[in-house]
């Protein structure tokens, strides 16, 4: 504002330099941003009206790829998208919720300690691909080696192993207690911060205008205090939902995952365009994923954002 | 004294307490079983990585090791030269990659940001929008059309397949923007009556005071960069150009016995430079979080 209004006096030939400068600066981040988000999301929608299999070119068939996948396809509809959306939900929300109570518990306690288990619970979050799959391939292992059949025989609640990660029984909640396992991260982080930061007079003044308890207090002063971190926190949950997706296909070592069980969206995806090379078929499928996702943000969006945008 | 009063003035508010209260005790209660539930899977994989062949097969099984040894670490690094293509060189691929993602996003995220937040034009708002909008983006949807941008710009078997695509991290500049926000206007026209051009301004100015954005962004992109598998899976056909992460994966494939231990090892030289670039940058990451709300 400041900066527009000492230099009033030229503003058109100094409007349109500027401009072309703040252009040029974003020219690099545009470009990429461009190549790698934004074309691949428009190539997807193009080619989710064709067929397509890498080698001829695609052709257009209209919107037979999606009458197909609401219609003909039953593992889409019985199987992924059940799945997904019960995965969603829990791993999303669920988590999402859960790591704002252990946001605001953190920060009712010292500094010191704050720091150590927040570290603690922030941890699994950045292992990154290879070791979660490392670590709960070993924990959940079929045979008696594995920690969690081991306890269970010991406590002599089972006779003999429970083969986890090749059945279907246990590993839609396997891949859930995982998928929260690492889900405390930057969204997490954000939320810790934005708590210590809320001003302690607007506590103070509550409880002088009769709030009676902890629960109000959450309800009436820390949530609408960090409104913009929860919203931050909330796109960051659905993101980590969406994009943790390939847990199940690491689980089991096999697309698709033990009778569907696990079997999300996304597996759905790289089933149809890196196993089968049906790419437009696959393109049809992400533009649904999309769709979901932006569902899902608008959600966040009405919970938390504010009015005048 | 302090304390006393202002308990009777107002019960609740907590908030970053000073002192340990019994109060607290409940918290504790709830919060130090959490963290050792988060945090004993990684303890676990760390003492596999240094468990002897007996230790790792014994029966009942332990989580921490006794007699440790280097041995898996041994094995891993043996087996991968007989495979051709020494783990050096997987590592030497990986640190490369690694420092030329980030340098290059710092670059292009640092000119971005303070367009978005200092400059004004009309197109700005709308392209802020795209952005956030983005922020929720999941590579893994587009995973094939991201294959033919590669193919069809002729990176596919290059190493900027393996950096382009992680360069632009919306994430990463929403960060930064919200944190250059907090930089006064009055400071940046001082700089331009004085001469200052924008790049100027953005190495005087900008780069100082956000540093710890800047800071958490390099922290992001590390944990996306190097353990990526992306790149090396769908853009790389070449062996010799893939990486560790890409490498050490493929092993966790393979289910043999002695191949746990050395899946362990690969799992910690994979997570060790992931944890210390956090604890160094922890406080600045912190720091950026609390500019990190979206309105």
């Amino acid at each position: 504002m400041a900066l527009q209004n000492t230099k009033k006096h030229k503003t058109g030939v100094r409007d349109r330099r500027e401009a072309l400068h703040a252009g040029a600066l974003l020219l690099p981040y545009g470009l990429l941003f461009s190549m790698f988000i934004l074309i691949p999301v428009a190539i997807a929608m193009g080619l989710s009206f064709s067929y397509f299999d890498v080698i001829n070119k695609p052709t257009f068939t209209g919107l037979m790829n999606y009458i197909y996948l609401f219609t003909q396809d039953t593992v889409f509809m019985k199987k992924v998208l059940p799945n997904t959306f019960l995965y969603a939900l829990i791993v999303g929300p669920g988590g999402y919720v859960i790591s704002f109570l252990i946001a605001w518990m953190l920060s009712q306690i010292q500094a010191l300690p704050r720091t150590i288990l927040s570290l603690a619970i922030y941890t699994p979050s950045m292992v990154g691909q290879v070791f979660i799959g490392v670590v709960w391939k070993t924990i959940f292992s079929g045979d008696q080696r594995g920690i969690i059949n081991n306890i269970l025989l010991e406590l002599n609640v089972i006779d003999t192993p429970i083969q986890f990660l090749l059945t279907k029984d246990y590993f839609m909640q396997i891949m859930i207690l995982i998928s929260l396992w690492s889900a405390m991260g930057i969204g997490f982080l954000a939320m810790i911060s934005g708590i210590l930061n809320i001003n302690e007079e607007l506590y103070e003044a509550a409880y002088v205008d009769g709030m009676k308890n902890r629960f109000q207090e959450i309800l009436y002063i820390t949530i609408p205090s960090m409104k913009p971190q929860m919203l931050f926190g909330a796109v960051m949950a659905i993101v980590n939902a969406f994009n943790m997706g390939w847990i199940g296909v690491t689980l089991s070592g096999a697309n698709p995952t033990p009778e569907y069980a696990g079997q999300l969206i996304t597996n759905h995806i790289d089933d149809y365009g890196f196993i089968r090379y049906e790419m437009g078929y696959a393109a049809a499928i992400s533009v649904v994923l999309l769709i979901i996702v932006y569902l899902f943000n608008i959600v966040a969006h009405r919970f938390f954002g504010s009015k005048d945008e | 004294m302090k304390k006393r009063r202002r308990k009777s003035k107002y019960m609740g508010a907590k908030i970053n307490p000073k002192y340990f209260s019994a109060s607290q005790i409940k918290f504790y209660a709830i919060l130090l079983p959490l963290a050792v539930f988060m945090i004993i899977p990684v303890i676990y994989v760390i003492n596999q990585a240094f468990k002897p062949l007996g230790e790792l097969f014994a029966f009942p099984p332990t989580i921490f090791v006794k007699q440790p040894t280097l041995k898996n670490f041994k094995d891993l690094f043996e087996l991968s030269s007989t495979t051709g293509i020494p783990m050096s060189r997987y590592i030497l691929n990986s640190a490369l990659i690694t420092l030329l993602t980030i340098l290059l996003n710092l670059v292009v995220t640092i000119l971005a940001a303070y367009v978005f937040s200092k400059k004004k034009f009309r197109a700005k708002p709308v392209l802020f929008e795209i952005n956030q909008l983005a922020l929720m983006f999941v590579p893994t949807a587009v995973a094939v059309p991201r294959y033919l941008v590669i193919v069809k710009s002729g990176m596919l078997d290059t190493w900027w397949a393996h950096v382009l695509p992680l360069v632009a991290m919306p994430v990463g500049l929403f960060l930064v923007k919200q944190f250059t926000d907090q930089i006064p206007d009055a400071l940046i026209e001082a700089a331009v009556m004085d001469g200052a051009n924008d790049i100027m301004i953005i190495r005087k100015v900008i780069i100082p005071l956000t540093r710890p954005a800047l800071a958490t962004s390099v922290v992001l992109t590390f944990q996306q960069v190097w353990g990526a598998v992306e790149a090396s899976n769908n853009f790389i056909t070449d062996d010799s150009m893939r990486t560790l992460a890409f490498y050490l994966n493929s092993l966790s494939t393979n289910n043999t016995i002695a191949a746990a231990g050395m899946q362990a090892a690969a799992s910690v030289i994979l997570f060790v430079p992931n944890l210390i670039i956090f604890i160094v940058m922890q406080s600045q990451v912190m720091n950026t979080m609390s500019h990190s709300g979206i309105k």
